[in-house]
């Protein structure tokens, strides 16, 4: 299973609309960078709405992704992380400290703007 | 109450087939949104535990009642079992950090986190049986 990657002017957009298995989030990780190495994206929205589990695989693929991707001078904003997920996360004490975060696709689009324009 | 079911996990793939028998279970029983995320990632994490360290083994889901002042409980009883090689020492696993897969270390201790009652039953060499349970409110 491969997580469609949509290219919108200097950005990639991510809907993750499966549910994520160790495999699946690997791939990811992968085609993410190859894209933005390829499109020569300047920054990245990761929409997260419609996932309803993340566990410390996934966050820790999550984590490395943002991270690999401002290693190559992208920026990663995560959105629409659900209230449970969210309630979760801090319950297991995963903490992911220096990941952009916005509420919705609209305002991480407005984030990545600010941060590139900053 | 005799909702019960197993998922054998031995690939990636029952990771995910524990999570999702687990989420359908825990509506049933009635468990709202954050509760059925908190259940779903604890067996998600026992899962992926079992598949990492003992290659294969089983999930088991069950709708169970306990007593309490005044009633009876429901709740989700989830055992994680295998016959693996056994933890060495639970109270390094039961650490924040602690890691022996390069992992984030959140998974036993985060399960204990999101679960009401939680207990570690491992022989060295023989393997591991979890149990651990989450009250309806």
């Amino acid at each position: 299973m491969r997580i469609p990657i949509l290219k919108l002017k200097r950005y990639l957009l991510i809907s993750v609309q499966v549910d994520l298995d160790d495999q699946t989030a690997l791939q990811f990780q992968e085609d993410l960078l190859n894209k933005i190495h390829q499109e020569g994206s300047a920054g990245v929205v990761i929409d997260l709405t419609s996932v309803d589990m993340i566990d410390s695989f996934i966050a820790k693929v999550l984590g490395d992704v943002v991270e690999m991707s401002n290693l190559m001078g992208a920026k990663v904003v995560l959105t629409g992380i659900q209230p449970g997920v969210a309630i979760t996360l801090i319950d297991m004490g995963i903490m992911l400290e220096e990941v952009p975060t916005a509420l919705d696709l609209e305002q991480g689009l407005d984030k990545l703007q600010q941060e590139l324009e900053a | 109450m005799s909702v019960q079911s197993n998922v054998e996990v031995h690939s990636e793939w029952g990771i995910v087939s524990a999570r999702q028998a687990g989420r359908n279970l825990a509506k049933e029983l009635g468990f709202a949104g954050v509760d059925q995320a908190r259940i779903t990632t604890a067996i998600s994490e026992l899962a992926r535990n079992i598949y990492l360290y003992a290659e294969k083994g089983e999930i088991v889901l069950e709708g169970i009642e306990g007593k309490e002042a005044g009633g009876v409980k429901r709740g989700l009883k989830i055992v994680a079992k295998d016959q693996g090689p056994g933890i060495k020492s639970i109270r390094e696993v039961m650490e924040d950090g602690y890691t022996t897969s390069g992992g984030l270390g959140a998974g036993l201790p985060g399960v204990k986190r999101l679960m009401d009652e939680f207990d570690i039953d491992s022989i060295t060499g023989e393997g591991t049986e979890i149990t651990t349970i989450k009250w309806l409110r």
